[in-house]
């Protein structure tokens, strides 16, 4: 075990946060519904990539459109707005 | 690398602690992307301060001078001095505000800031309420919006006309945006950054939020396009004094080309206690509107 003043010692002198991924945690855990995409029906348009407010899509041109659900929070933006109608939002439970 | 003409890298980290479907989550990643890492923003007390999450992390991918609610203007223009001074000339300073911030109890420092022709770009994100503290009534809420200071009746006055407050300051650059068209945005934010060392550049975001407007979280496009094809909300820009009306408001000053303004009320639980004379009254306040950027451009 670390004492406490070296654990101290290891604090900034600001508090400073760094830019990273979970600031408010695994933020996928707040989903009702989760968005699933049939690659079959998916043109590979990026429209789900471009609407994403939570940046979750993860978006290649040969590859079509991943989600992240780690943090995806479900909200269903992607779905709706899907011109292919590729995605559909299916409960969590 | 880009995606449909907008560039891969992203400066909202995903797991933040935006609402699911939050519109002005959804503006501020289209923005961080124009202005790239070489960027500080300027934020005050208002729901993208808790966007930001809990130390030691930070769900914003660029440096972040949190400010006092009424500071923003006055805060970006003592870092855009530092920088300055210390001669970094290559960062964009930005102030990121809510609507309540904006124009309401920072209207103050933002004016003194354009009239110092502060060289900055400041944004105002408007969720036409004050979100972060449970949805009370700004200067910029909409006629009849229910909020819980204007409970039952709905509100009834209508919203402050910030960007033409704004334009009034004869700054280079004012510009109207919304969540739902984030190619119009990015191109506005480029234009706005482009014009360094000009003064002072304001642009102005419809930002749709799903809990305060009382609808579903996955409507937040739809509404915010809907917004502008009622004509309620006008995508436009003043580029150097000269007026530009821009995307799909371009084709809507023949007002048979707008969607009737119900389309974009019926939509949302914060306006479901409007009557049909309060529908009326607001068709006319657009139509008017539209009435004056007609005028406005006829005198150009
Ligand atoms: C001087 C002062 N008064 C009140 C508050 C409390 N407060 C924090 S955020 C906020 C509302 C912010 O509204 P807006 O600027 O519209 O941003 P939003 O939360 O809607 O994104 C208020 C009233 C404060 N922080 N400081
Ligand atoms: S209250 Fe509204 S503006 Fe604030 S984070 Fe939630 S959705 Fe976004
Ligand atoms: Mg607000």
């Amino acid at each position: 075990m670390q004492s406490s003043s070296s654990l101290l010692e290891k604090l900034p002198l600001t508090p400073l946060s760094k830019p990273a991924k979970g600031a408010m945690g695994k933020t996928g855990s707040w989903r009702t519904l989760k968005p699933v995409i049939d690659l079959n029906k998916c043109t590979k348009c990026g429209l789900c990539w471009l609407y994403c407010p939570e940046a979750t899509v993860i978006f290649t041109k040969e590859e079509g459109p991943k989600i992240d659900y780690v943090y995806c929070k479900g909200c269903g933006i992607c779905a709706e707005e899907c011109p292919a109608k590729a995605i559909d939002m299916v409960r969590e439970f | 690398m880009t995606i449909l003409g907008l560039p891969e890298e992203e400066y909202i980290m995903s797991g933040n602690a935006s609402c699911p479907g939050c519109g002005a989550a959804l503006a501020l990643r289209h923005v961080l992307k124009a202005l790239g890492k070489r960027t500080v923003l300027v934020i005050p007390a208002c729901c993208t301060s808790v966007i930001q999450g809990l130390y030691p992390r930070s769900g914003i991918g660029v440096p972040v001078l949190n400010m006092a609610f009424e500071a923003t203007g006055a805060a970006a223009s003592g870092v855009v001095a530092a920088l300055k001074a210390k001669g970094k000339d290559d960062i964009t300073v930005v102030g990121w505000a809510g609507d309540g911030g904006t124009a309401d109890i920072g209207i103050q420092a933002l004016s003194g800031a354009a009239e110092r022709k502060t060289d900055f770009i400041y944004i105002c994100y408007d969720n036409e309420a004050y979100m972060n503290t449970g949805i009370q009534r700004s200067g910029a809420t909409p006629y009849g919006a229910l909020t819980t200071t204007t409970p039952v009746l709905g509100k009834k006055e209508h919203k402050k006309d910030m960007p033409m407050i704004m334009a009034a300051h004869k700054i280079p650059y004012v510009a109207t945006a919304t969540s739902g068209y984030p190619k119009d945005l990015y191109e506005k934010v480029k234009r706005a950054k482009e014009l360094k060392g000009e003064g002072t550049k304001y642009l102005h975001i419809l930002s749709p939020c799903p809990p305060g407007w009382r609808y579903d979280s996955k409507l937040t496009v739809k509404i915010s396009k809907l917004a502008v094809e009622t004509g309620l909300w006008i995508l436009y820009e003043i580029d150097r004094g000269k007026f530009k009306l821009s995307g799909p408001s371009k084709r809507l000053l023949d007002p048979s080309k707008r969607k009737p303004v119900e389309e974009y009320l019926k939509l949302q639980g914060r306006f479901r206690g409007l009557s049909d004379e309060d529908i009326r009254e607001i068709q006319r306040w657009v139509d008017e509107n539209w009435k004056n950027i007609e005028k406005m451009m006829e005198t150009e």
